[in-house]
């Protein structure tokens, strides 16, 4: 049986008086790609940030590693933020710094590793992702993919044991997603470890997700393998996954 | 009933204002008393908040001094006290004028700074970023702005005393006639270095107000360019008003009735 790597529990979100999320459990596979769809204000990013405790459910629990971080001090949230990579959706990257001072920054600080070998290894990621030679240049000199996979560097630059896509491949053209779906992939592989993408890319979440679990008015739909999920019966999934106007889904 | 309701959520407000911001300086002191302190953003941020606004500093005291011994030095002489405006223009600017006009502008250019790119921070998750690498935000942006205001502050308030009295003697010696050495003389008999210490104290509270009220706004901001504009205007604002506050509530204090 696969080894769960989080787990949220029961989960409630609200934001003022919408309801995002309303008793929603939803397990994780420990060195697996969960892909999580559905509609835009579904609530999908922040099941992101659930996972590594930047947000806190309003009633429920969440759990990583068996541990319910719902209950831990920021000091302890801090400690386990060191293990999740988070790729941002429109990657976040510090613009007063150079792209290679970005991605080494969380090394900096929480290693005492040598300058020259926090450089080699900001050069071997950035090269992982397909950005070499770019350190000495700033975010906004970047494409929109570049931008895009030098966040992706910043979050795996530490080896953690998981990490958290949020949009990968929002607004960018089918070469460049084709590229970062496999970056992705080729990731995980590197890390050998979990990752979570939020996405509406369907066929970029064909070509990496071991799993998928579509969000809908606050639970869990659906959740499966690839397969599974295309074959599902449930007229809110096939409506979602044809991009039909007609079915259950409100336009 | 709907008055009470706006007074209540008001009140309430304030409140939570003024808790969120002692609780960003509690926190931010936590991280100084551990010497978690990132010195080269912090002499980074000593330069854009404190060099970069000497200019408008310098320029703001001179002609405050200037005006102020402009408005005195002819009456003065007039009533035969023209010995005295060197006194009172360095004991004005000294203690009150110096401080607090450097306070003022300093809140207007730099608090709005702060506010501006923390806010803009927010806005693109850059804020969220460095909580998702399991840095500090607080020990990150805010202490060393907190650091360069706390040691920049007083340094620019010296230069504005100094120019500030200057210009005042400059003005007092064309207009009234007053001579240097008297101007000297009087503003040397008059006001005490403790008191030239105790102004400097202010600054320091001041330059406590600014950044820490610019971070609070700015890390506060929400939805998006309108939001980061609101923060900047509410920084400035609420910097300005509390440095008049505490400017009373420090003078009664430090000088109470002298």
């Amino acid at each position: 049986m696969a080894q769960v790597w989080a787990r949220l529990d029961d989960v409630c979100v609200r934001y003022g008086p919408k309801i995002v999320m309303q008793n929603l459990s939803l397990d994780i596979v420990e060195g697996a790609i969960t892909c999580i769809i559905g509609l835009s204000g579904a609530g999908k990013s922040t099941i992101l940030r659930l996972l590594n405790g930047l947000k806190k459910p309003d009633t429920g629990r969440v759990f990583v590693h068996g541990e319910d971080i719902t209950t831990m001090r920021e000091s302890e949230l801090i400690d386990l933020r060191r293990t999740i990579g988070f790729a941002f959706q429109f990657s976040a990257l510090f613009d007063s710094l150079s792209i290679g001072e970005n991605v080494a920054l969380p090394l900096r600080e929480h290693t005492k590793k040598p300058a020259a070998e926090i450089k080699k290894i900001v050069s071997e990621t950035l090269e992982s992702v397909g950005l070499a030679h770019v350190e000495d240049r700033y975010p906004a000199e970047l494409s929109g993919g570049m931008v895009k996979r030098a966040g992706f560097a910043r979050a795996v630059v530490t080896n953690p044991q998981a990490v958290l896509y949020d949009e990968p491949t929002t607004g960018l053209d089918p070469i460049i997603t084709h590229v970062l779906t496999d970056t992705i992939v080729k990731l995980r592989r590197r890390l050998n470890g979990t990752a979570v993408v939020v996405s509406h890319d369907l066929d970029s979440i064909y070509m990496m997700a071991d799993y998928i679990a579509m969000l809908f008015e606050g639970a869990i739909v659906a959740y499966g393998t690839v397969d599974e999920i295309r074959r599902s019966p449930n007229p809110i999934v096939q409506q979602f996954l044809q991009g039909s106007e007609v079915g259950p889904i409100p336009i | 009933m709907r008055v009470l309701d706006e007074v209540g959520r008001g009140t309430t407000n304030v409140f939570a204002y003024a808790g969120g911001a002692a609780e960003l300086l509690a926190d931010s002191v936590r991280f100084i008393v551990g010497l978690r302190i990132r010195f080269r953003e912090t002499s980074d941020q000593a330069y854009l908040l404190g060099v970069q606004s000497l200019s408008i500093v310098l320029l703001t005291s001179l002609f405050t001094g200037m005006v102020f011994s402009l408005e005195s030095a002819v009456q003065a002489v007039e009533y035969g006290v023209g010995n005295l405006v060197g006194g009172a223009v360095a004991f004005s600017t000294a203690r009150e004028l110096g401080p607090m006009l450097s306070a003022v502008v300093v809140a207007g250019r730099t608090g709005a700074a702060i506010a501006a790119e923390l806010g803009s921070m927010v806005v693109t998750e850059q804020i969220e970023a460095l909580q998702s690498l399991g840095l500090s935000p607080t020990r990150m942006l805010v202490v060393p702005r907190l650091l360069a205001l706390i040691v920049m502050l007083p340094l620019l308030t010296i230069l504005a005393d100094i120019v500030s009295i200057l210009g005042g003697m400059w003005v007092a010696n064309i207009y009234a006639h007053i001579s240097t050495e008297s101007f000297v003389t009087s503003a040397r008999s008059v006001l005490p270095f403790t008191d030239v210490l105790k102004g400097l104290f202010k600054s320091v509270v001041f330059g406590i107000i600014i950044a820490i009220i610019g971070s609070y706004q700015g890390l506060q901001t929400r939805g998006g360019a309108a939001g980061v504009g609101k923060a900047t205007t509410g920084a400035v604002v609420t910097a300005i008003i509390l440095i008049f506050v505490f400017n009373f509530a420090l003078s009664y204090v430090l000088f109470g009735g002298s």
